[in-house]
């Protein structure tokens, strides 16, 4: 049971994916347009997730490692759809609000990124609660950016009003918002980061490259242009393509 | 013809991918920092965008909808999409050597790029024909490559700039990304 926990608290703490581990960006900015989306999205993705890895667990010793990346996309792939077809049927709001980017979590770097970084070396139990611990750390990262565009943009907290409508600064809820609010956020945690580095670290520097590296790395090592991690790119992705 | 105009315009300047739909933030972010990579992700983006269109497009078309599969797209099109990638760059580099070079690298990267499935399933969405898809993954994939060599333009010369502490790295290139963003908003009063 222990395992488990600190699979929970790694997730939601240690390695949080929108804050820490920078991944899952898309969803991150385009659906936190209120702290609800931002909350439902999340709660999504880590059905989707704990699910994901529960399954590529219980199956990792059959799959050959020469093909696991397709097959985990396809395991993937089904249970978004399963997931999609339920929002569809019982939460329908959800589905409507949300659109595009329900699918689009077949594509998220965190499910893929899980799938091959712990599920599909660990036993079921600990990968579902890394999956859960994962999908909570994204919750909040999500329902925080949400919670800070609502509040600025349109004056309430999951939809209660706390603002007067004369001062809404409506481009918050806008695209360039999103953008904004994730800089902001970052930015404070790399301050909060720096000082407990006795402000000689260099925290925010190469932070860029971090967002990405749950794929593998694949586009820092372009960035960089460097031609020896521009063959293992090259190679990792003739593994990741069916 | 005028309806492709209206497409053209619409998917890469007011609706463009990164700046308001946010496909495709991970390469927009990472693959930006110089001019000469940004263009060259940009037109691996543009072939493998137009092509993947066409084809899931035609798939869509002739075979789910026909049959009732339409829930399955979804399944569908990420793996027509990855076969797909690894079959462009296959046929790039028997048959052109010189194309290969030069986008080869990035071919491998876009599969895990979220706007070419997106523009798949924005097409079926949106209720679009073969050649409509076609040319609105074309439009979209135009919209991409302006947004993310404006945004490498705009890094090159951040460089060497004085940024606080703080805002160093990730930070600042998302500032960088709302205020464009706040630029492409203004293209909405071209409609």
């Amino acid at each position: 049971m222990g395992a488990c926990r600190e699979r929970l608290y790694n997730g939601v703490v240690k390695e949080n994916p929108t804050f820490v581990l920078m991944l899952g960006m898309c969803p991150t900015l385009a659906v936190t347009s209120s702290a609800f989306n931002g909350f439902g999205m999340g709660m999504t993705t880590m059905v989707v997730l704990a699910l994901s890895n529960l399954v590529i667990s219980a199956v990792r010793g059959i799959i050959p490692d020469r093909v696991r990346i397709p097959a985990f996309i396809v395991i993937v792939a089904s249970l978004v759809t399963i997931v999609q077809l339920l929002l569809q049927a019982y939460i329908p709001v959800l589905n409507d609000l949300l659109g595009i980017y329900i699918p689009l979590i077949v594509v998220n770097c965190i499910i893929l990124g899980r799938a091959e970084a712990y599920a599909s070396k660990n036993p079921p139990l600990p990968s579902m609660f890394d999956g859960v611990g994962m999908g909570l750390g994204f919750t909040l990262g999500l329902t925080l950016i949400g919670m800070f565009r609502e509040l600025l943009g349109s004056g309430g907290i999951f939809g209660l009003q706390i603002i007067p409508e004369r001062f809404h600064i409506s481009i918050f809820v806008m695209a360039p918002g999103a953008f904004f609010v994730l800089a902001g956020l970052t930015a404070m945690l790399n301050r909060l980061k720096n000082r407990s580095n006795g402000g000689a670290g260099s925290g925010g520097q190469g932070t860029v490259c971090g967002h990405c590296g749950g794929c593998g790395n694949l586009l820092c090592s372009v960035s960089r242009e460097e031609p020896d991690h521009l063959s293992g790119a090259s190679d990792a992705g003739k593994g990741g393509s069916v | 013809m005028k309806e492709l105009i209206m497409i053209l315009i619409s998917a890469a300047l007011i609706n463009n991918v990164v700046l308001s739909q946010f496909l495709g933030i991970c390469p927009f972010l990472g693959v930006s920092r110089k001019i000469k990579t940004a263009a060259s992700m940009g037109a691996a983006v543009i072939f493998v965008i137009t092509i993947s269109s066409f084809v899931t497009s035609i798939i869509y078309q002739l075979l789910l909808e026909p049959q009732g599969l339409s829930y399955l797209q979804t399944i569908v099109f990420i793996l027509v999409i990855a076969a797909l990638v690894q079959f462009v760059e296959m046929f790039l580099k028997k048959f052109s050597q010189g194309l290969y070079n030069a986008l080869g690298v990035y071919l491998p990267l876009i599969t895990t790029n979220c706007a070419v499935l997106g523009v798949a399933l924005t097409n079926v969405q949106n209720g679009y024909g073969v050649l409509t898809s076609t040319f609105n993954g074309f439009a979209t994939a135009v919209g991409f490559t302006i947004g993310i060599v404006l945004m490498a333009g705009i890094r090159e010369r951040i460089e060497g700039n004085d940024i606080p502490k703080s805002f160093q790295g990730f930070p600042i290139v998302l500032v960088t990304a709302g205020l464009m963003a706040i630029a492409f908003i203004g293209f909405s009063g071209i409609q």
